[in-house]
Formats: C-alpha cells, sequence, structure tokens
C-alpha cells in the first residue's frame, strides 16, 4: 500500500484550458466557467498512471499530483 | 511596569492607542515619548528575546488585521527563519469601509513604529518596511524621518504607499509589492518569501502598536482589559445609521450595543448589522446587538469581529441593494488571477443585481456557486466574499420574497456602505 496521492490544480497558473477533465473524467469535473475541481479523494491506485500523464499533459503546468497534506 | 497615561472616557473605552484629547502633538516624537515612555531595548541574546516573545504569549496578543493570529507564535517561527527577516508593517487598509490603520498612523505613527522595530529586534530582522495607506503617507515619512534623525532605531526602516487596491492588503501581496511591486496575492506564505527572498513578518499596524505597548508595560497590564480569552483594546471603524461614525477603541467584549453607543446610538431604527467588514457577516439587530464584540462572543451569529468594522444599516435602506453593491465592488476587485474567484465573483454579483433590482434571480444557483468559489483561489478573496453573500440571503430572506413580487421595502437611496468612485448618499 502506498501513500496516497491527490490531484490539485495551482488557481493561479490555471488557465481553465480544460485538458485535465477531458483526460480524468471520473476525477475531475469542471466548474460553471470552465475550471478544474479535482475530486476530495486519494486517487485510486487503478488511475495513477493516467493521472501522471494529465499533470503532464496540463499545458499550464497548473495540475498537480501530490501527497495528501 | 507603569501604567501609561490614560484618558479614560466616560464610558469607560480603553485609550491606549489612540491619544486622548488631553496629549500634546501626539504625531511627534516628543509627543509620544512624553505619553509613552522610551521604547525598551528588545535586542540581545536569544535569551532574552526568548523572554520577551513568551511576555507577548502571556499577553495573548492576536493579530488586529482581520486573522486573528497569535502574534507571539509568529514572532518565533520568524526568529528562527534564515536568512534573517524583514519586517512588514501592514497600513494598506484596502477594505473601504475600514478608517482604523489610516487614524492610528495619523494619531500615533511612532507607536506603530515602535512595534516594528521591536519585532524585528524580536526576530533578527534586518529591516522594517511600513506599507502605508495613501492618505497618511505624509505622517508616517515625516516620524521615521524624525526618528532617523534622532537616532532613535536600531534597523532602518522604510516608508512605502501602499497599492490602492481591496487585494492589495491581503499578508502575501503586500509582501508582492514590497519585493516585486505587484499588489497581487501570490498565495506563498510570507514567512517562506519569495523564492530566495527574504522571509516576511507581515504584521497589521493595530498589532505592532499593541506589540509595543506590551514591550512597555508587560502582560499583566493588557490582560487587563478585554476578555480573558481575547484580551486587549481593539480599534473598531463605526459606520452607517450611527450619530458619530468614526473610530473607536474598545475593550475586546465589549457588547455590540456598547459600540453603538460610542458613536452616539442610532440614527434610525436598524434591519441589520454589517459585523467584520465586507468579507463579515450580516446579523440581526436583536441577535447581534446584545453579544460580546469578540470571537467567541460574536460566533453565536455566525460572525466574527474582522478587521473591527461595524455598519448600522438603517430600516430606511435595502439590505439586498448594498449586498449588490458591494459585492460588485468585490468581483471588481478580484486580482483576476483565478479562474473561479474571477468570473464567479462576477456571475454572483450579476444575480444580485437582478435580485435588488427585482427583475429575477436564480437564487439555487446562487448558493452553488458560493460552495463552487470558496476555497477555489490563491487567497480567500472569493471565500470572504461568499460567506458575505450566504449572510446577506440568510438575514435579508424575507426581503428577497417581496422583491420577487416586485417589491422593495427600502425607501432611502442604496450607498450606506462605501464603494471607491460612487458617492455615498
Amino acid at each position: 500500500m502506498t501513500a496516497g496521492l491527490r490531484l490539485r490544480v495551482d488557481p493561479i497558473a490555471c488557465d481553465g484550458r480544460g485538458l485535465c477533465a477531458e483526460l480524468l473524467p471520473g476525477l475531475i469535473t469542471l466548474d460553471d466557467w470552465g475550471f478544474p475541481v479535482p475530486c476530495e479523494q486519494d486517487v485510486p491506485d487503478a488511475l495513477r498512471r493516467e493521472a501522471s500523464a494529465a499533470v503532464t499533459a496540463c499545458p499550464r503546468l497548473a495540475l498537480h499530483l501530490e501527497p495528501r497534506s | 511596569m507603569n501604567h501609561p497615561a490614560t484618558s479614560p472616557r466616560a464610558t469607560g473605552s480603553p485609550a491606549r492607542l489612540l491619544p486622548g484629547d488631553r496629549v500634546a502633538r501626539p504625531g511627534t516624537l516628543a509627543g509620544h515619548l512624553a505619553r509613552h515612555g522610551t521604547r525598551p531595548d528588545c535586542a540581545g541574546g536569544g535569551r532574552r528575546r526568548e523572554e520577551l516573545i513568551g511576555e507577548v504569549e502571556r499577553a495573548g496578543l492576536a493579530g488586529r488585521g482581520g486573522a486573528a493570529f497569535p502574534t507571539a507564535a509568529k514572532l518565533r517561527t520568524l526568529a528562527a527563519a534564515r536568512p534573517r527577516p524583514v519586517v512588514i508593517a501592514n497600513g494598506v487598509e484596502g477594505e473601504p469601509a475600514s478608517d482604523k490603520d489610516k487614524m492610528l498612523l495619523a494619531v500615533a505613527p511612532h507607536l506603530v513604529l515602535d512595534g516594528a522595530v521591536g519585532a524585528a529586534e524580536l526576530t533578527g530582522a534586518g529591516q522594517v518596511v511600513i506599507v502605508a495607506h495613501h492618505a497618511v503617507v505624509p505622517i508616517v515619512s515625516r516620524a521615521a524621518a524624525e526618528r532617523r534623525r534622532a537616532g532613535q532605531d536600531s534597523v532602518p526602516v522604510r516608508v512605502m504607499t501602499a497599492a490602492g487596491s481591496f487585494i492589495a492588503g491581503e499578508a502575501s501581496a503586500v509582501v508582492n509589492w514590497v519585493e516585486r511591486g505587484l499588489a497581487t496575492p501570490t498565495g506563498r506564505p510570507p514567512r517562506l518569501g519569495g523564492p530566495g527572498r527574504r522571509p516576511a513578518l507581515v504584521q497589521n499596524v493595530e498589532t505592532l502598536a499593541h506589540l509595543a505597548l506590551i514591550l512597555r508595560h508587560g502582560a499583566t497590564w493588557f490582560t487587563s482589559a478585554g476578555t480573558p480569552d481575547e484580551p486587549g483594546s481593539m480599534l473598531v471603524t463605526l459606520l452607517g445609521a450611527v450619530r458619530r461614525p468614526g473610530v473607536y477603541e474598545i475593550g475586546i467584549g465589549t457588547p455590540v450595543s456598547g459600540l453603538i453607543e460610542l458613536a452616539g446610538g442610532t440614527t434610525a431604527p436598524l434591519s441589520a448589522l454589517l459585523i467584520g467588514g465586507y468579507f463579515g457577516t450580516w446579523a440581526e439587530p436583536d441577535a447581534v446587538l446584545p453579544l460580546p464584540f469578540s470571537s467567541a462572543g460574536l460566533a453565536a451569529a455566525g460572525a466574527s469581529p474582522g478587521a473591527g468594522v461595524v455598519a448600522a444599516l438603517p430600516s430606511t435602506a435595502c439590505g439586498l441593494a448594498e449586498t449588490a453593491r458591494i459585492t460588485r465592488y468585490l468581483a471588481g476587485s478580484s486580482a483576476g488571477q483565478c479562474g473561479p474567484c474571477l468570473f464567479g465573483l462576477h456571475a454572483i454579483a450579476g444575480q444580485l443585481d437582478r435580485l435588488a433590482a427585482g427583475t429575477g434571480c436564480d437564487l439555487a444557483t446562487v448558493q452553488r456557486w458560493l460552495g463552487d468559489i470558496t476555497g477555489r483561489g490563491a487567497c480567500r478573496h472569493p471565500d470572504g466574499t461568499a460567506l458575505m453573500v450566504a449572510s446577506a440571503l440568510r438575514v435579508f430572506r424575507a426581503e428577497a420574497r417581496l422583491h420577487s413580487r416586485g417589491w422593495c421595502s427600502g425607501t432611502g437611496a442604496a450607498g450606506i456602505l462605501p464603494v471607491p468612485g460612487q458617492a455615498r448618499s
């Protein structure tokens, strides 16, 4: 069992491009203005690879996968 | 330790920070020294520093900028920080309803400077920067120059004019302004500084003035005012339907009704009070007037003292119109860095405009948006605005029903609460 990881959006860097919500539909939703809302739970182990790929894909480098603080 | 020369008023409100009428030329160094005596030297070894920080801890001083964070804890963290920190006195006071920091800097600049230099000695800081509202910069600059000539201070003191925006007073925005000339929040705790930059102790100017007095007179003196859990006095700004609006000094825990009496009583029956400022809470008069003005006391009405603003809304004014005006102002005051704050606040303000005008508002959506924007910014601007709006929707529930049927109980013009660029009625 590895330590829990969560998705965090840097609100200043984020421009609401929405790529993350397309790549991780179960983990990130968009608010009424198109800005991402990551789910508050830990990323399930089975989706960790996809989550890392979304972090790398963010054109604003605004998505982070980090240990629960 | 001696009691300072005080000039107690008939109401029993303490006059610790604000000089009474009998103090001559309080803004000059000579007047300041005659009133308060010399500033004790707080430099010295780690042991002496720790003793003095312990005294601040026993005094129970908490920040007076709105967050009420324990000052001793902050001093201790910064005293251990490397490289040496900078002390930033926050006199930005971007909140349009608040006047207490400007008032304090205008009538007792040396008390703030004493506290800032004391904080620098307690933390080993190499510099003090006073960021002051533009209206009082000449007074503060004169005071700093007078001290320099007198060789009063152990560290260099610089006076900076604050940026004029609401958001400029947020702690990380103040650091950003001092370090880079940008008055926008960074989301980075000041104690960590910018990348490769100095850790910063950011303290509200009133907090520093209290610190100056604690270093002179000790914790026992300080705790003789206020409540056991929230000791000391605090400055409050009273506005709206009171006879003598202005800045008053109260013992923490004075009933809200006592604050209104200090300001000469009301000029009209009240329909509500806004407690704590534009990030504060609307409350019904019957619910809030008997409560002690303290964090613990106001919690019963879901409110907190914030930076000490109390606005009394006369029953001739429409609370929804006032709320819509200040929400529009707060939406326009977003630094524009974080999407949910920028777009969300404008969307909410738009709905509140419709609610105020009686042209149809989707209240369920507004309620959802208030939740959606909370915690979604780099600073607490969206959160604070959402709390204020949520309280308005609770307190002005009946008025909202009237508006949905095309009525409004307000008979006077909107504009009790000040918004820059718009005249007050």
